[in-house]
């Protein structure tokens, strides 16, 4: 419990250190720091509406995010967040576009199960490239991203592309308005808010309780912490190499799907980068998890709070005029005081812990010694 | 602290004195206001059951814990440190009981990490390497400069450890049980290098459960229980009983009970055995070896002639290159050479493999998460792909129990356990599952006499039970005192085996050599 204070007295203190640094840099840049963040913090938090918009901001940092503490427990580092989401987007949009009739009942849950494959297909590539051939997965997940989006833009351009942009000849990359059936339900009548939010949730809980109540997820961690103990206990190390990018994959394939069918046009668009799809979720989420501390759960805040952060950037790029890379390098600098200050936290961690024990060192370590000793 | 200490102090002036030393971690004193001093040119041994706080005192003058109370001086002056490299600028060693060398770099690489004095920033390897062919050659090591960490038995890695402090030219070295993975020849051979040390006006601390060894090479020995510092005495004033009794609180009988082997069938059969090695030559070379129902056949050899990789291919780590491995149910054989560890537990054998903190635990997994690492999926452990943590609870806190495995609490991540427990809770886990066939590396390296005694019997009522047990162990008492047979590797060749009975030291010794009559 004490270890979850000190992350989270970190987590907010490397905020605020980044925070601090960002004011300088709004100074600098003519705009008065204390307006510029109650702006920010207004839009994204101060209103229903703000929320909402937050929220939705969060789904997919917030899948994408679960996707690497998974990873991450079983020490594989997925920085192919992007790619997955584009390759789960595009199939979980082929199978929307191939069943124009079918009923939301069927349509829904196929089409979230073609974003899951279809990210779990383009995860599990660089999962059993490191695996059986040792290629490291950072190398090859990033080169996976950029086949994505080649990927991506030659279905956009072609297979997948709305039949009305050839006819008006205007050929932007898009497809058509998706069937009505495969529409995210809302969640209020008045808000913008779709019910990808609560599937994003619930497959944050759903990986907490696979990592740390399952037998695959134990062995997972066994492996992600020490592979040459798992192998000789009898678990195998590759596979569940494969499975952990695997698992990764599909939460960010999910994203891509929720992102589409979320989508105020309901469309697949390519502007001819991931990020134009993705809104760099895919990396953003990476950050997501390590400011969670790479634990499931704690990503389900840490998605809202940087969910907020583009919502406020965008609006104090409107008001104070401030370019939105702002926001940019103050995600970087959170990452860096984030990760500077681990060791710092495990330091502390250790301190409250020779406190905790000096307190009942009289009772407790005398029939501690005293059982041992029977 | 006696007469005969303060007379010796009141000459010379200590090279370290810690005061007081207290260190405290969640539900244990490690430490408990223990004093201790070093004179130059002394080895002062510690002494101590498993748990006792022999390391956590050494870790702190190493800089690696900062006490809660007490101070550290050296040469008469106090000191702060406050990390390894403040220890090795007032020219502290350590030999750590966990090996710290980086696997997958040469041995001269190892010895040049973190060196400062190297001419300008890039270090001369090739210099490094000379030099250590030299160091090695002086004191007799064997060891190649250019070989890879990861090539290396443990025995070998041991003595690239101490290779990096001669290295260094420390004054004060600290040997967390140096000698728990050399066999007496080496252990010999060992102490002349030790000898030579002191000579030089070094000084030596050294960690050690075995009192043969204590009382040979110290010159003074100090006794730690639960943390306290019990006393401190010579070997010429004490016996090894009373060392014994200082340091547990109980007698201890380590010898065995003659019970004659009631032996069934084959229940391991190697047959003309050849497998790799990781340095190009092979490992091992047509061996063959059964192991019988009800029978502990203990393989003796020096450290690094094949039996790490013997014990890797039985396990189905290795793969082999010719002949099979076998276990037998109901007198049918079931090949399992390269079938891999999963497949090879599941067909009745269980291991313990010679790197405990490597091979044998999840460091940061908890006690109870360990102790099922092999089994966490069995219906008792798991229900539905969930796993069922009451049971886990229940069965670790049983066998935590059973085996006396000092630990604050079955949720205590292993890695806070001293070693010697470490130990103690993989051989619970291990024979818990009632193996048809164990292996058995080192069961009780690093392990102190009371648990020595209670592992080896557990050992045998396994055997007496009907387990075929083969125990790989570089301690000759040991084999001798647990097997019912003995063989003998060298460089990958079995030597012949020995019916316990018939056997001598000093014609197993030779085996060992490779001297074949
Ligand atoms: N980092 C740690 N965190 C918590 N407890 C620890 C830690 N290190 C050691 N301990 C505890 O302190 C006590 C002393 O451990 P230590 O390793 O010093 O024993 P030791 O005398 O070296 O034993 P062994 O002979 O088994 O190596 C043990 O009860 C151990 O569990
Ligand atoms: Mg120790």
């Amino acid at each position: 419990m004490r270890s979850y204070l000190i992350a989270a007295s970190i987590a907010i203190a490397s905020v605020a250190a980044a925070l601090a640094v960002g004011a300088i840099m709004l100074l600098a840049l003519g705009a008065n720091p204390i307006d510029g963040y109650k702006t920010m913090f207004t839009a994204a938090f101060g209103s229903a509406d703000g929320l909402a918009s937050t929220a939705v901001k969060a789904i997919p940092l917030m899948l994408v995010g679960v996707g690497i503490c998974i990873a991450f427990r079983a020490n594989v580092i997925n920085i192919g967040g992007e790619g997955q989401m584009v390759v789960g987007g595009l199939l979980a949009t082929s199978v929307a576009l191939a069943l124009p009739n079918a009923p939301a009942v069927v349509l829904l849950p196929l089409i979230l199960c073609a974003g899951i494959i279809g990210g779990a297909f383009w995860g599990s590539i660089p999962g059993a490239l490191k695996a059986h051939y040792n290629v490291s997965e950072i190398l090859s997940t990033i080169m996976l991203n950029i086949v994505a989006v080649q990927l991506m833009n030659f279905l956009l351009r072609g297979p997948l592309i709305d039949p009305g942009e050839i006819e008006r000849g205007t050929r932007i990359p898009q497809t058509a308005r998706l069937p009505e059936a495969a529409d995210l339900p809302m969640l209020s009548e008045t808000l913008n808010l779709h019910s990808g939010i609560l599937i994003a949730i619930a497959a944050a809980i759903g990986a907490w309780v696979l990592l740390w109540r399952t037998g695959l997820g134990f062995r997972l961690r066994s492996v992600g912490l020490n592979p040459a103990a798992a192998r000789y206990a009898g678990i195998p190390v590759k596979r569940n190499i494969i499975i952990a990018m695997t698992l990764s994959g599909a939460m960010s394939g999910l994203a891509g799907a929720i992102l589409v069918f979320g989508s105020e046009s309901h469309r697949m668009v390519t502007d001819g980068s991931t990020m134009g799809f993705t809104g760099s979720a895919g990396f953003n989420g990476i950050v997501v998890a390590l400011f969670g501390a790479l634990h499931p759960l704690w990503t389900i805040p840490s998605s809202f709070l940087f969910g907020g952060m583009l919502v406020g950037a965008n609006s104090l790029q409107r008001v104070a005029q401030v370019p939105s890379a702002l926001i940019i390098a103050l995600n970087g600098l959170i990452v860096v005081f984030v990760v500077s200050t681990e060791w710092h936290r495990k330091r502390l961690q250790n301190q409250v812990q020779t406190q905790a024990s000096q307190k009942n060192e009289n009772e407790q370590s005398a029939s501690d010694h005293g059982n041992a000793k029977s | 602290m006696n007469s005969v200490s303060a007379s010796i102090q009141s000459d010379r002036q200590p090279m370290l004195e810690m005061r007081g030393i207290t260190k405290r971690f969640p539900g244990v004193i490690a430490n408990d206001n223990v004093s201790f001093d070093v004179l130059p040119g002394e080895v002062h041994t510690l002494l101590g059951e498993n748990g006792a706080g022999k390391s956590t005192l050494m870790k702190i003058l190493y800089g690696l814990y900062q006490p809660d109370e007490g101070d550290v001086l050296i040469n008469g002056e106090k000191v702060s440190l406050q990390s390894p490299s403040d220890a090795i600028d007032h020219r502290i060693g350590m030999i750590h009981q966990h090996f710290m060398l980086v696997s997958s770099l040469t041995v001269a690489e190892n010895v040049a990490l973190g060196l400062s004095s190297t001419r300008g920033p890039i270090t001369d390897l090739k210099q490094v390497a000379k030099k250590i062919k030299s160091l090695s050659d002086r004191y007799g090591l064997h060891v190649d400069p250019d070989a890879y960490i990861w090539q290396l038995a443990v025995g070998e890695r041991q003595r690239v450890e101490i290779i990096k402090a001669l290295y260094r030219d420390v004054q004060l070295l600290v040997l967390d049980e140096p000698t728990a993975v050399l066999t007496p020849q080496e252990v010999d051979d060992f102490f002349v290098i030790l000898r030579e040390m002191t000579s030089d006006g070094r000084g030596l601390i050294f960690i050690s459960h075995k009192m043969n060894e204590v009382m040979e090479l110290s010159d003074r020995i100090s006794v730690l229980r639960l943390g306290r510092l019990v006393g401190t005495t010579t070997p010429q004033e004490t016996t090894r009983e009373a060392l014994a009794q200082m340091m547990v609180g109980r007698e201890v009988d380590n010898t065995r009970e003659e019970r004659p082997a009631t032996i069934g069938r084959t229940a391991l059969s190697i047959n003309r055995l050849s497998v790799g090695g990781d340095r190009g030559v092979d490992a091992l070379i047509d061996f063959s070896l059964d192991v019988q129902q009800g029978e502990i056949v203990g393989l003796a050899g020096v450290s690094g002639n094949g039996q790490r990789e013997l014990a890797e291919a039985i396990s189905g780590l290795r793969p082999i290159k010719s002949g099979s491995i076998s276990l037998f149910h109901d007198g049918n054989p079931k090949p399992i050479g390269g079938l891999g560890p999963k497949a090879v537990r599941e067909a009745g054998l269980s291991f313990v493999p010679e790197e405990r903190m490597r091979d044998g635990a999840i460091g940061e997994f908890s006690v109870a998460d360990n102790m099922v690492l092999h089994n966490h999926h069995s219906t008792r452990f798991s229900r539905g792909g969930f796993l069922n943590f009451g049971e886990i609870h229940r069965h670790s806190q049983k066998l935590v129990d059973d085996f006396q495995v000092k630990t604050p609490s079955i949720d205590t991540p292993a890695k806070n356990l001293s070693g010697g427990n470490i130990q103690k809770m993989i051989i619970a886990r291990e024979l818990d599952s009632d193996p048809e066939v164990l292996i058995a590396a080192q069961p009780t390296r690093g392990v102190d006499i009371g648990a020595a005694e209670y592992i080896h019997a557990r050992l045998v009522a396994a055997r007496n039970a009907g387990t075929a047990i083969l125990v790989i162990s570089e301690d000759l008492d040991e084999v001798m005192l647990l097997a019912d047979r003995i063989a003998v590797i060298c460089q990958g060749r079995m030597m012949g085996v020995v019916d316990r009975i018939d056997a001598s030291r000093e014609q197993l010794g030779l085996m060992m050599a490779g001297v074949t009559d």
